[in-house]
């Protein structure tokens, strides 16, 4: 396998269809399934991966040489591994995980995963890349191979790194862009954990709901006609209670797979963004203190450092066409993405609302009845 | 005594078109059907628990947003009207008044009230007025509770705080509409603070419930929850404690009026009559009755320790059993819907937040459609947090509020019991007296000393006791008094606890009815809710 190589390589798969359908755990490792089908054959495939491979993939993407403006990439996030051990307690994994680390069996998670593979699949320069190829057909692992850093992946928080985050910009589309990501990555974070905690307590709620039912059944009383009438009436507030659970278990679950996957790959996009443009902001200073330099250099060195003022110069003017593209491919997509989860949302918790609304009606109409019987 | 563990009928009405009687004296209680046919036109309307927060309608309003109530002469000839006791034969056409309405803010509870003007004849129709001391079997008895309905509908509202500091009460308009005769109008209101309704409860209870009478316990005290008041906090808690203080006060007056026997007593009626009350003041804790009371309700619960009855009947002792344990399960339940309103006033304020953010993210957001999505989105769930809310005061109003009642009540059913106990050792210690007193008298007898055996005569015949209800001068027929004293309690509790319990079912059934419907009705609203934001959320471009 050549990594890092940029030849131009057609990604073999229908994009479309990279799907992860199952998840298993062995102890504390989780391995995917993943199947897509070849393009030119109605062939599939299945590999399997853990998530040490797909941070080998994300690794490559990294660094990729000979692929200009490649710091302008905003690189699909993955997101951060799961530590599935027992001694994880749901907290710590609340923390780590937000959103991913809720459902059954990390469908959420599985669900993330699924999505970044279709990023990268769908990005125009990193489809050609053939560690993702290798990735999804091949059926040896690509191995723990960690290989080179590439460009640093997460955001340190370094004060050093925080005074440059704030270098103002020689170009007001990049400032502006900049200030917007940074208002938008905050609020898209404080949005998704607290839609975080309206799910948890739902799912109190729902626990609570069962508490409640289960204490109404502890009631029941066969000795004589009055006992018998009062069971009835305790048997039957189990029952509508028991829906009451469901329904928030319903409406919990759905919070969850749409706005809730949906506002969490915001906010996770939203930070690649900021690393991209951080990245720029780095090349930036880089060429304003080679420009400082050259200008205090002496004669003799003088060309030499004009020269690579130039190369930087240069990369930095890829990077920021790259980068114009990116923001723009970006806010297209990420409106459509946002629309989507919206509907999917707002279209299931409807259909629960129906649903349920149906449910107490039945349940009410057999309560009226029991006067009579 | 012998009227007071029965109906005593009012004078008779003499307009024969009032309506307010219905007969609808309800006699295979076992096995028809038609039994609960009749308990569903009777009892329907009886919704005693407010379900919105809102304050109370204007004063001219308060019974007149139920006018909605229908009536309708029902011929009841053929629903179950042969009687198995000549006497019932009166009661051959029947008025059923239907309250149709659901959300009235106070409460409408038909009562079970003294038989009807229908009755002509001197016979007083009610068997329980015989100075019988036969068993009844069940079905009898419960016969005996089903008896005309008296309009008689009390709502408590309009809480006004009076006074400043630490002297400050809160004053509560009791308003009363009836067609009942005893009383002086048709409507009318009087206002009342909370010792006053403390002081109603001594009143009855010091007159009742040495006759085995279940009777209603009045809203718990709260140094914590007046404090907050008095000091003159203008939070939501204190709303909160007046408007559930407030339910609390009318659910009680409506149980005290249900009752057929307290609703005579004059004190009951002076109560919702009457201008101005009597402070009372033995209602303070720390007071001379007050402290009385607690060394009182001491001495009983070392009496109870002690004393073990020599049950005849096994009724008593399994219903007892069943009354503790059902207070034991009860108990579990409130503090399950405890926790569930508490969750439910979390999700409130979390959906709070979620909203904000959501509208904050809305407000940088550029692209306008996607824009206008999120500040509609933000709107849903402001929304749903409303609804949230709603919900919770609905679980813990018509729920938790139910449970604590019963809870209480379940607590006077035990006193009823307890009270019942004590008879019971007033007549053993008369029996275990006489029989003394004849032993000397056998004694002396033998002794052969005529002076002496004159005494002891005289001692059995003599009257040592002072109690105002002494009518007798020998011991002996105090020890038969105190039987038939016994004989009274015993079946006056019976019939208490079986009407408690019909009374119970028939609650909490309303309840849930209740309970159910406030659910539909806020998943409709949820419903529209999610129809509404749909269009929005597909307009995004």
């Amino acid at each position: 396998m050549t990594e890092g190589s940029s030849a131009e390589a057609e990604l073999s798969v229908r994009v479309s269809s990279i799907r992860i359908t199952d998840v298993t755990q062995d102890g504390d490792v989780l391995t995917f399934a993943i199947a897509s089908q070849k393009l030119n054959s109605s062939a599939g495939v299945c590999v399997f991966r853990t998530y040490e491979d797909f941070d080998w993939l994300q690794q490559s993407l990294f660094s990729q040489e000979n692929l200009p403006g490649l710091h302008g990439i905003i690189f699909p996030p993955l997101p951060s591994k799961a530590l599935p051990s027992q001694s994880n307690t749901q907290t710590k994994a609340l923390k780590q995980l937000g959103f991913l680390a809720l459902g059954q069996a990390w469908q959420s998670y599985s669900k993330a995963l699924e999505f970044y593979l279709q990023q990268v699949a769908t990005h125009p320069t990193l489809c050609k890349c053939n560690a993702l190829d290798s990735f999804l057909i091949n059926s040896e692992s690509p191995g723990r191979q960690r290989g080179r850093k590439g460009i640093f992946n997460r955001l340190s928080q370094a004060v050093e790194e925080m005074r440059k985050e704030s270098h103002k910009d020689v170009d007001n589309f990049f400032q502006n862009e900049r200030i917007k990501n940074t208002n938008l990555a905050a609020l898209s974070k404080v949005a998704t954990e607290k839609l975080l905690d309206v799910v948890m307590t739902e799912q109190k709620l729902a626990l609570a709901c069962g508490h409640f039912s289960t204490s109404l059944h502890l009631c029941v009383n066969q000795d004589d006609a009055a006992a018998v009438a009062f069971s009835k009436v305790c048997l039957k507030l189990s029952d509508i209670i028991e829906a009451v659970k469901r329904n928030f278990e319903k409406a919990g679950s759905s919070n969850l797979s749409t706005l809730g996957l949906g506002l969490d790959l915001e906010s996770r996009y939203q930070e690649a963004e900021k690393e991209m443009l951080f990245r720029r902001t780095c090349k930036l200073i880089e060429l304003e203190t080679v420009k400082k330099s050259t200008e205090k250099a002496k004669a003799n060195k003088r060309e030499v450092m004009e020269a690579f003022q130039k190369a930087v110069e240069k990369e930095f003017s890829l990077i920021s066409s790259v980068a114009k593209q990116e923001i723009e491919r970006f806010h297209s997509s990420r409106v459509n993405v946002l629309k989507n989860f919206l509907i999917g949302w707002c279209e299931q918790q409807l259909n629960t609302a129906k649903e349920f609304a149906e449910l107490y009606s039945q349940h009410l109409e057999a309560c009226r009845n029991m006067y009579t019987e | 005594m012998s009227g007071s563990c029965g109906r005593i009928p009012p004078p008779f009405p003499d307009n024969e078109d009032q309506e307010a009687e219905s007969d609808t004296r309800v006699l295979d209680s076992d096995e028809d059907d038609d039994d609960d046919d009749e308990g569903e036109d009777i009892f329907t309307g009886a919704r005693s628990n407010p379900i919105t927060p809102t304050s109370a309608p204007d004063e001219g309003d308060i019974f007149s947003e139920e006018g909605s109530y229908i009536r309708s002469d029902v011929h009841h000839a053929t629903n179950g009207l042969h009687s198995d006791e000549e006497e019932l034969d009166l009661f051959t056409e029947a008025t059923v008044e239907l309250t149709l309405t659901n959300t009235t803010s106070q409460g409408r509870r038909e009562i079970t009230g003294p038989t009807a003007s229908a009755c002509n004849t001197t016979q007083v129709p009610n068997s329980i007025l015989k100075p019988s001391i036969v068993t009844k079997t069940t079905e009898e008895l419960e016969e005996e509770e089903s008896g005309d309905q008296f309009e008689l509908n009390i709502a408590v509202t309009n809480p006004e705080k009076i006074g400043d500091g630490m002297n400050a009460y809160m004053s509560y308009k009791v308003s009363t509409q009836t067609t009942l005769p005893m009383f002086l109008n048709k409507t009318f209101s009087v206002r009342r603070r909370f010792s006053d309704f403390l002081g109603l409860y001594e009143k009855i209870s010091a007159k009742h419930s040495l006759l085995g009478c279940i009777i209603p316990p009045p809203p718990q005290k709260s140094v914590v929850g007046m404090t907050k008041v008095k000091v003159g906090k203008e939070d939501s808690s204190s709303a909160e404690f007046v408007e559930k203080r407030r339910a609390a006060l009318e659910r009680y007056l409506q149980r005290v009026v249900a009752h057929p026997s307290l609703l005579q007593d004059p004190d009951v009626r002076e109560f919702l009559e009457r201008d101005e009350l009597l402070r009372a003041v033995n209602t303070q804790t720390l007071s001379g009755p007050g402290l009385l009371k607690m060394i009182n309700r001491a001495s009983d619960a070392v009496n109870k320790m002690t004393i073990k009855m020599n049950e005849s009947d096994n009724w008593f002792e399994s219903k007892l059993q069943e009354v503790e344990n059902e207070e034991q399960l009860l108990r579990r339940l409130h503090a399950a819907v405890d926790s569930l309103v508490n969750h439910r006033k979390e999700l409130c304020s979390n959906t709070a937040v979620f909203s904000k953010s959501v509208a904050m993210l809305g407000s940088v957001e550029e692209n306008s459609a996607l824009s206008r999505a999120l500040s509609q989105l933000a709107e849903v769930e402001d929304k749903m947090e409303q609804l949230h809310q709603q919900q919770a005061f609905n679980d813990f109003f018509i729920l938790a509020e139910l449970l604590a009642d019963y809870i209480r009540l379940l607590g006077a059913v035990r006193c009823c019991f307890e009270q019942r106990m004590k008879v019971w050792q007033r007549l053993q210690e008369a029996q275990s007296t006489l029989q003394k007193k004849r032993e000397a008298e056998a004694k002396l007898l033998w002794a052969n000393k005529p002076e002496k055996l004159q005494q002891a005569k005289d001692d059995i015949n003599e009257v040592k006791l002072s109690t105002a209800n002494d009518k007798h001068n020998t011991w002996e027929s105090k020890v038969s008094q105190y039987e038939r004293d016994f004989e009274r309690v015993t079946c006056t509790v019976r019939k208490e606890v079986l009407r408690f319990e019909k009374e119970k079912a028939r609650d909490f059934k309303q309840h849930i009815v209740k309970y159910l419907e406030s659910l539909l009705h806020t998943q409709h609203r949820l419903v529209k809710c999610w129809e509404a934001f749909l269009p929005e959320a597909k307009a995004i471009a």
